[in-house]
């Protein structure tokens, strides 16, 4: 009950201070201010991509894949291929890049997860270490160490320039847009996935009690192999779409785990809300603190942040604190 | 609580872990059997893999082709030359390891090396101490600059290429209000400081100073702040793929003052990257990116077209800067051994004595005083023009 009442003093804490910053930096600095808030949105968006592979796998193993930004890597090289030097439709890149990608992460977690005997966090942590350094230096051995470029989706010029959208004097890359409808998009499928049907909710039961869920017919093994493949595709798929605003190299997927890491913390492992959350408050206050304050800020204060939550609230702002078990 | 431990405790493995991921990468390399007598042996240490490889790759090619070429024509003195080539991965500490390797097992006459400014300083204690000669690829002015003895450098140095876009931005854009956008690096903080520091001389205010982080995706938020500033033109300093963001974020806001580059991003790589945005953007390179500008029938010609055309047959590539920096290398120490022969301490003061030595980044002459080699007249302003470059005058 204590917790409960904590949740929301801290919840309603953030959500003035969040709303504080939004109505200041729009009061005092107009069109400017909205610029620098749409551009977090936007760089949001992509950390909650990022946050929701981390939330899938904890939420339905209790595990944290540290190679997930090398997903997102993965998915953007595999769209230069197919769309640049192949081609292909984007459509068809995209899928291909997601599909492929899917298949990657299910087969590690056959190969690598699976056969363990005893999982527990700290050993998968370490394999997922291992293999996110083996995918960063088969990305590099494959693509080369410079990075690739993408074709923007749409609203290009005969000229091949971007034309800029205006919103209330902001101007964003057409990119831009796909990238916040695709995260939007991503977690609309996720949240009814895990709370409207009975794989998600038995994927969910699953990690509460496993024991308990197989009794029922929820089969951890699935579980995993679902989880892990639907994370690598999100991952895939957040990496397909930002190519043309962050060019991929192999080197690229370091960062974005990290920033995605820590926004996932802030919102709450686990909860697909404490991801969009996490990911959008990251996004504009860095955004913010780069145009408002100064840019040599900005690094440090998703760090900061990290550190304050685990502090105060290591449970994340969404997340439900764990039942300590005796 | 065995939440907080158990994400406090991962997070602490993960920084661990990271730390260990770049001490690792790749300490090992191929050391090739020690070569029989009559063979003079160079060392050479370059970062062919990890982030510096798109520097060290070309540089370790030249010269491979160097070595190719010369004992095609019967080495020197009668002599076979071999250039023992080590990778230090783009890590100062491999790059420390390599050069004792190098120094102590086989026994090298002289270094090559390194390709980063990082991998390279790390280097100069080591050669130091043992009295070798190691001339190196990097561009970090700090290299050179108070002159040590043992250690000299190809390449024009970064104070050289800021101090080309200053007298641009005097002498052709006429203006006295700049932005600067560096990366938070070594190399873009390093030429930020020095621009910020060097501009009053040239009756130029720096009016706005913002950074971003080689990784960062929106560089929208600084570029606002740099607009409200009024700067009539904006300098650049960093690597790609953040500078080519940048002309894509410059183009999506409607920002129409000149953007000017740094050295670093005189390459292919940043036109693909920026596509139709890199159109108008200026920035230094040496002259042999556009051989029009170099004077017709000068050695310096000679010796671009000559590297040119082996490179080309070699690799099937172009030629680049970071090729001529290492063939440069590898030339003025030959051209040394020529006179000094085997003998380290006079392959010093014959490297030392190098004089109008005509190279394919430049012309270069070493004192006592000056390790450089090269000037800011070894360097041009370069526009892009609809993909293209062209001198931008």
């Amino acid at each position: 009950m204590q917790g409960d009442s904590r949740q929301k003093v801290i919840l309603a804490a953030t959500a003035v201070f969040v709303v504080a910053v939004l109505a200041v930096t729009l009061i005092l600095k107009g069109s400017i201010g909205m610029q620098w808030i749409l551009s977090g949105i936007v760089v949001g968006s992509i950390y909650t991509l990022v946050a929701m592979g981390f939330s899938i796998i904890y939420s339905s193993t209790r595990a944290i894949n540290l190679a997930q930004g090398e997903f997102t890597m993965v998915g953007g090289m595999l769209m230069y291929t197919f769309t640049v030097q192949a081609k292909l439709p984007l459509w068809v890149g995209f899928l291909l890049a997601v599909l492929i990608v899917m298949i990657l992460g299910a087969v590690f977690e056959r190969a690598a997860i699976h056969p363990l005997k005893n999982p527990n966090m700290i050993t998968i942590i370490i394999i997922t270490i291992g293999f996110s350094i083996a995918l960063r230096a088969a990305a590099k051995w494959i693509w080369g160490s410079n990075p690739v470029p993408a074709r923007a989706f749409t609203g290009l010029a005969k000229s091949g320039k971007e034309i800029p959208v205006k919103i209330f004097g902001a101007s964003l890359s057409p990119q831009s847009l796909w990238i916040v409808g695709l995260a939007a998009l991503a977690v609309i499928l996720v949240f009814i996935f895990f709370n409207k049907t009975m794989l998600g909710k038995g994927m969910r039961a699953a990690a509460e009690n496993r024991d308990a869920a197989s009794l029922v017919g929820v089969s951890y093994s699935t579980t995993s192999l679902i989880a892990w493949t639907m994370a690598a595709g999100l991952g895939a798929a957040a990496g397909a779409v930002i190519g043309p605003i962050q060019a991929a190299v192999f080197d690229v997927g370091t960062m974005l785990g990290l920033k995605g890491f820590a926004a996932a913390i802030l919102g709450g492992l686990g909860s697909t809300q404490g991801a969009v959350a996490g990911g959008l408050i990251l996004g504009i206050l860095e955004s913010v603190v780069a145009g408002g304050f100064s840019s040599g800020y900005k690094d440090a204060l998703a760090f900061l942040i990290l550190i304050l939550v685990l502090l105060i609230r290591p449970e994340g702002l969404l997340g439900k604190p764990e039942a300590v078990k005796v | 609580m065995s939440r907080i431990r158990t994400t406090g405790s991962a997070i602490a493995l993960l920084l661990a872990l990271v730390v260990l991921a770049f001490a690792f990468t790749g300490c090992g390399s191929g050391s090739k059997p020690a070569p029989t007598g009559g063979t003079y042996k160079i060392g050479a240490v370059l970062s062919t893999s990890n982030q510096s490889a798109p520097l060290g790759q070309p540089e370790q090619n030249a010269l491979l082709l160097l070595e190719k070429q010369i004992n095609a024509k019967g080495g020197i003195n009668g002599n076979k030359v071999k250039f023992i080539i080590e990778d230090d991965a783009s890590d100062p500490a491999s790059a420390t390891v390599a050069i004792n390797k190098l120094i102590t097992q086989d026994k090298v006459l002289a270094v090559i090396g390194s390709s980063s400014t990082g991998a390279t300083l790390a280097m100069v204690p080591t050669a130091e101490k043992d009295k070798v000669t190691l001339v190196c690829c990097a561009a970090g002015t700090k290299i050179t600059d108070p002159v040590n003895p043992y250690i000299f450098r190809t390449p024009p140095t970064d104070s050289m290429a800021l101090t080309k876009v200053l007298e641009y931005l005097k002498n052709n854009l006429k203006v006295t209000k700049v932005a600067v956008l560096h990366d938070a690096n070594a190399f873009g903080t390093g030429g930020a400081d020095e621009l910020v520091a060097k501009a009053p001389s040239y009756g130029i205010t720096v009016v706005s100073r913002q950074q971003y982080n080689s990784t960062d995706t929106d560089m929208t938020a600084q570029l606002t702040k740099i607009q409200q500033a009024n700067p009539q033109a904006l300098v650049v300093w960093g690597t790609n793929p953040g500078p080519s963001s940048i002309a894509k974020n410059m183009q999506t806001l409607g920002m129409k003052i000149p953007y000017i580059g740094s050295h670093g991003i005189a390459n292919q790589s940043f036109i693909s990257l920026a596509g139709p945005a890199a159109n108008g953007v200026v920035f230094p390179g040496g002259r042999l990116l556009i051989p029009s500008t170099i004077p017709a029938g000068s050695p310096w010609a000679t010796a671009v077209a000559d590297f040119s055309k082996a490179y080309q047959a070699e690799y099937n590539a172009p030629i680049n800067s970071f090729a001529a920096h290492g063939y440069d290398a590898g030339n003025i120490i030959l051209d040394a051994i020529k006179t000094a022969g085997a003998d380290p301490a006079a392959i010093r003061d014959q490297v030392e004595k190098t004089k109008d030595f005509a190279g394919v980044d430049g012309v270069y002459t070493y004192t006592t005083k000056d390790h450089n080699g090269l000037t800011t007249n070894d360097l041009i302003m370069i526009k892009i023009d609809n993909g293209k470059w062209v001198e931008a005058k």
